[in-house]
């Protein structure tokens, strides 16, 4: 991207920084140190940035952005003394989050790893092995491809009632959701993978005398797997989000959804703030674990090669 | 029509699934009622029986299609009973909250652009936060504007700008990085301005992507005006009907105001792609 030319004299920024800071004042003279901070990390940010060729420059930034705004957070939250039932300072939901690592853990446990990721490995294996299938019948590739691409824009989460009221309080339902609303975005996918490959490829291995099993093995899975990939990441957001609002609907007592609907009742929002860490946590890993697979898996595709 | 026959038969198909399912989820009320009235059931009977009753587990479709006609035809629209009232409820929030987030998306992809440092800083949280289950937050929204005095409509509509704003301003970035090097050469030549540079070649260029992530906003805004509706108590809304048939065990009316939410999406989804079909054909980039 070319840089734009500007032709503004130095100083002007300068007096322009110098009246908001003074306009601060007046208003509130408590604006004026969350203000500081913002202004020094963002100057701290060009100046990295400015040095475009350091190699650590694509983290550091980042971080900084990050922590520059918690600090606003901290210092904004304490001067302007808001009511921690509004919103706790990012310093006491980490203290809220060492006290209640049990608490944190078993719904962790009972949300993330019964709920979500049993429904994600049934749901996506599901989507998978039926578009296999679909894969080979043209007719039902022309009817369940349409299909499947509304059902993916529909709001499934709304589901969640119904499957409560089939599966219980416990986990099963939880996963049942996951299931169902991981399902067509995978399926989807992978059928739009496993056409991807172009005649000529399909030719040669003809020419090969490969069969079905051949050719789908050697040459559309393999090129089918950005695809699928693709699928799985979106069906790693799909399967938390799924798991959490689920609970909203019934469960036992315990499950990050049980306790973010309760503390919210209870206003323990630090609490909340907590469980929300855990879910940012593990929706980042989860992802993370997904696209680091996908490096594995697709090192030949030209969108990772690029990278080192 | 050659298209639409396997489409039909698919859809066909899941109805004619629906139907069966119906018979075995719903058979024990079934044989328990007739377990205390001393009948013996006949499989038609069953059949009948499963497929007519007030609170069954799955109601058969036509139980569904009779419950969305009685509560949007046969219903006054301002009736607090009418689909439609909640619906324009849901929907309210969901075009409010979808108008704020695209704006908020567009304006955020615009300074990514042209703003090296935001680049750095703010498009790794902007793609981080995708992975992030914001949904969970949505209680917490709600209750916390209620208690500064924001209730109603700007909440839910809060929640709705959340979700639909982070696809928008990632589809914006992409769409308005597309002109290749060679175009924007081009505008140097010809001695453009940074502002025109913008709205003749970048803002144009971005129209298919801001189409395509406008649709998965609308989608996502819809999802999260009805979940805003669920920690309110259940007052009026599309996620108010299926907290309310949840906790009173009506399951026709939970699928009634399910079926309708999939046709408001389906509806204004199909309304942006009218839109994006009509606009792209205008600026010469249909395909």
């Amino acid at each position: 991207m070319s840089a734009v030319v500007q032709k503004r004299p130095a100083w002007l920024g300068w007096a322009l920084l110098a009246l908001v800071f003074v306009l601060a004042a007046v208003v509130d003279w408590r604006l004026v140190p969350v203000l500081a901070i913002w202004v020094a990390g963002w100057m701290l940010n060009a100046l990295i940035a400015r040095h475009g060729a350091w190699r650590w420059g694509g983290y550091v930034i980042p971080i900084l952005f990050g922590v520059t705004l918690l600090a606003m957070w901290e210092t904004g939250e304490r001067l302007f003394e808001i009511s921690d039932v509004l919103l706790p300072a990012p310093s006491e939901i980490a203290a809220r989050f060492w006290l209640s690592r049990d608490i944190l853990w078993v719904d962790f446990v009972q949300t993330v790893i019964k709920g979500a990721l049993s429904g994600f490995v049934m749901g996506c294996g599901a989507a998978f092995l039926l578009a296999v299938v679909i894969d080979r019948f043209p007719f039902l590739q022309k009817g369940l491809l349409p299909v499947g691409n509304f059902v993916a824009a529909l709001p499934i989460v709304g589901m969640a009632p119904i499957l409560v009221m089939w599966f219980g309080f416990d986990w099963q339902s939880k996963a049942a959701v996951v299931v169902v609303m991981v399902f067509f975005p995978m399926l989807v996918n992978t059928v739009q993978g496993l056409q991807s490959t172009d005649n000529m490829q399909r030719d040669l291995m003809r020419t090969y005398a490969a069969s079905y099993w051949q050719t789908l093995l050697k040459l559309r899975l393999p090129a089918a797997m950005p695809f699928i990939f693709n699928g799985l990441k979106i069906a790693s957001t799909l399967a938390l989000i799924g798991a959490i609002v689920a609970e909203f609907f019934g469960s036992p007592i315990h499950g990050m959804g049980f306790r973010i609907s309760t503390s919210v009742g209870q206003l323990a929002l630090d609490l909340v703030w907590a469980e929300i860490v855990v879910a940012a946590i593990v929706g980042s890993a989860f992802y993370g674990g997904i696209a680091l697979l996908e490096r594995l898996v697709t090192f030949w595709h030209p969108s990772q090669r690029g990278r080192t | 029509m050659t298209r639409s026959i396997p489409v039909l038969t698919v859809v066909a198909a899941i109805l004619a699934l629906w139907y069966v399912a119906a018979v075995p989820m719903n058979a024990q009320w079934a044989y328990d009622r007739a377990a205390r009235a001393d009948v013996e059931l006949t499989f038609s009977d069953l059949v009948a029986d499963t497929w007519s009753q007030e609170k069954p587990r799955l109601p058969a479709p036509h139980q569904v299609a009779v419950e969305v006609w009685q509560t949007t035809v046969d219903k006054k629209i301002t009736s607090k009973r009418s689909l439609i009232y909640h619906s324009w409820i849901t929907l309210s929030a969901t075009l409010v909250g979808f108008a704020l987030g695209t704006t908020l998306g567009i304006l955020l992809a615009v300074g990514i652009v042209y703003n090296r440092v935001m680049d750095m800083s703010v498009m790794p949280w902007v793609i981080a936060s995708q992975t992030i289950p914001i949904l969970a937050l949505a209680p917490m929204i709600i209750v916390v504007l209620n208690a500064v005095g924001v209730s109603g409509l700007l909440p839910k509509a809060v929640i709705s700008m959340y979700l639909s704003f982070f696809p928008v301003a990632v589809g914006m970035v992409k769409g308005l990085r597309s002109p290749e090097v060679m175009q924007l050469d081009q505008m140097h030549t010809w001695h453009a301005s940074a502002s025109q540079t913008f709205w003749k070649l970048r803002l144009p260029a971005s129209m298919p992507y801001l189409f395509t992530s406008l649709k998965v906003a609308m989608a996502a805004s819809l999802v999260g005006a009805i979940v805003g509706e669920l920690p309110t108590g259940a007052i009026a809304g599309l996620g108010a009907r299926l907290l309310a048939g949840s906790y009173y065990g009506q399951t026709i009316q939970i699928w009634s105001a399910l079926i309708m939410a999939a046709a408001l999406a389906a509806v204004i989804v199909s309304l942006i792609g009218l839109i994006q079909r009509i606009v792209l054909k205008r600026m010469g980039m249909a395909t």
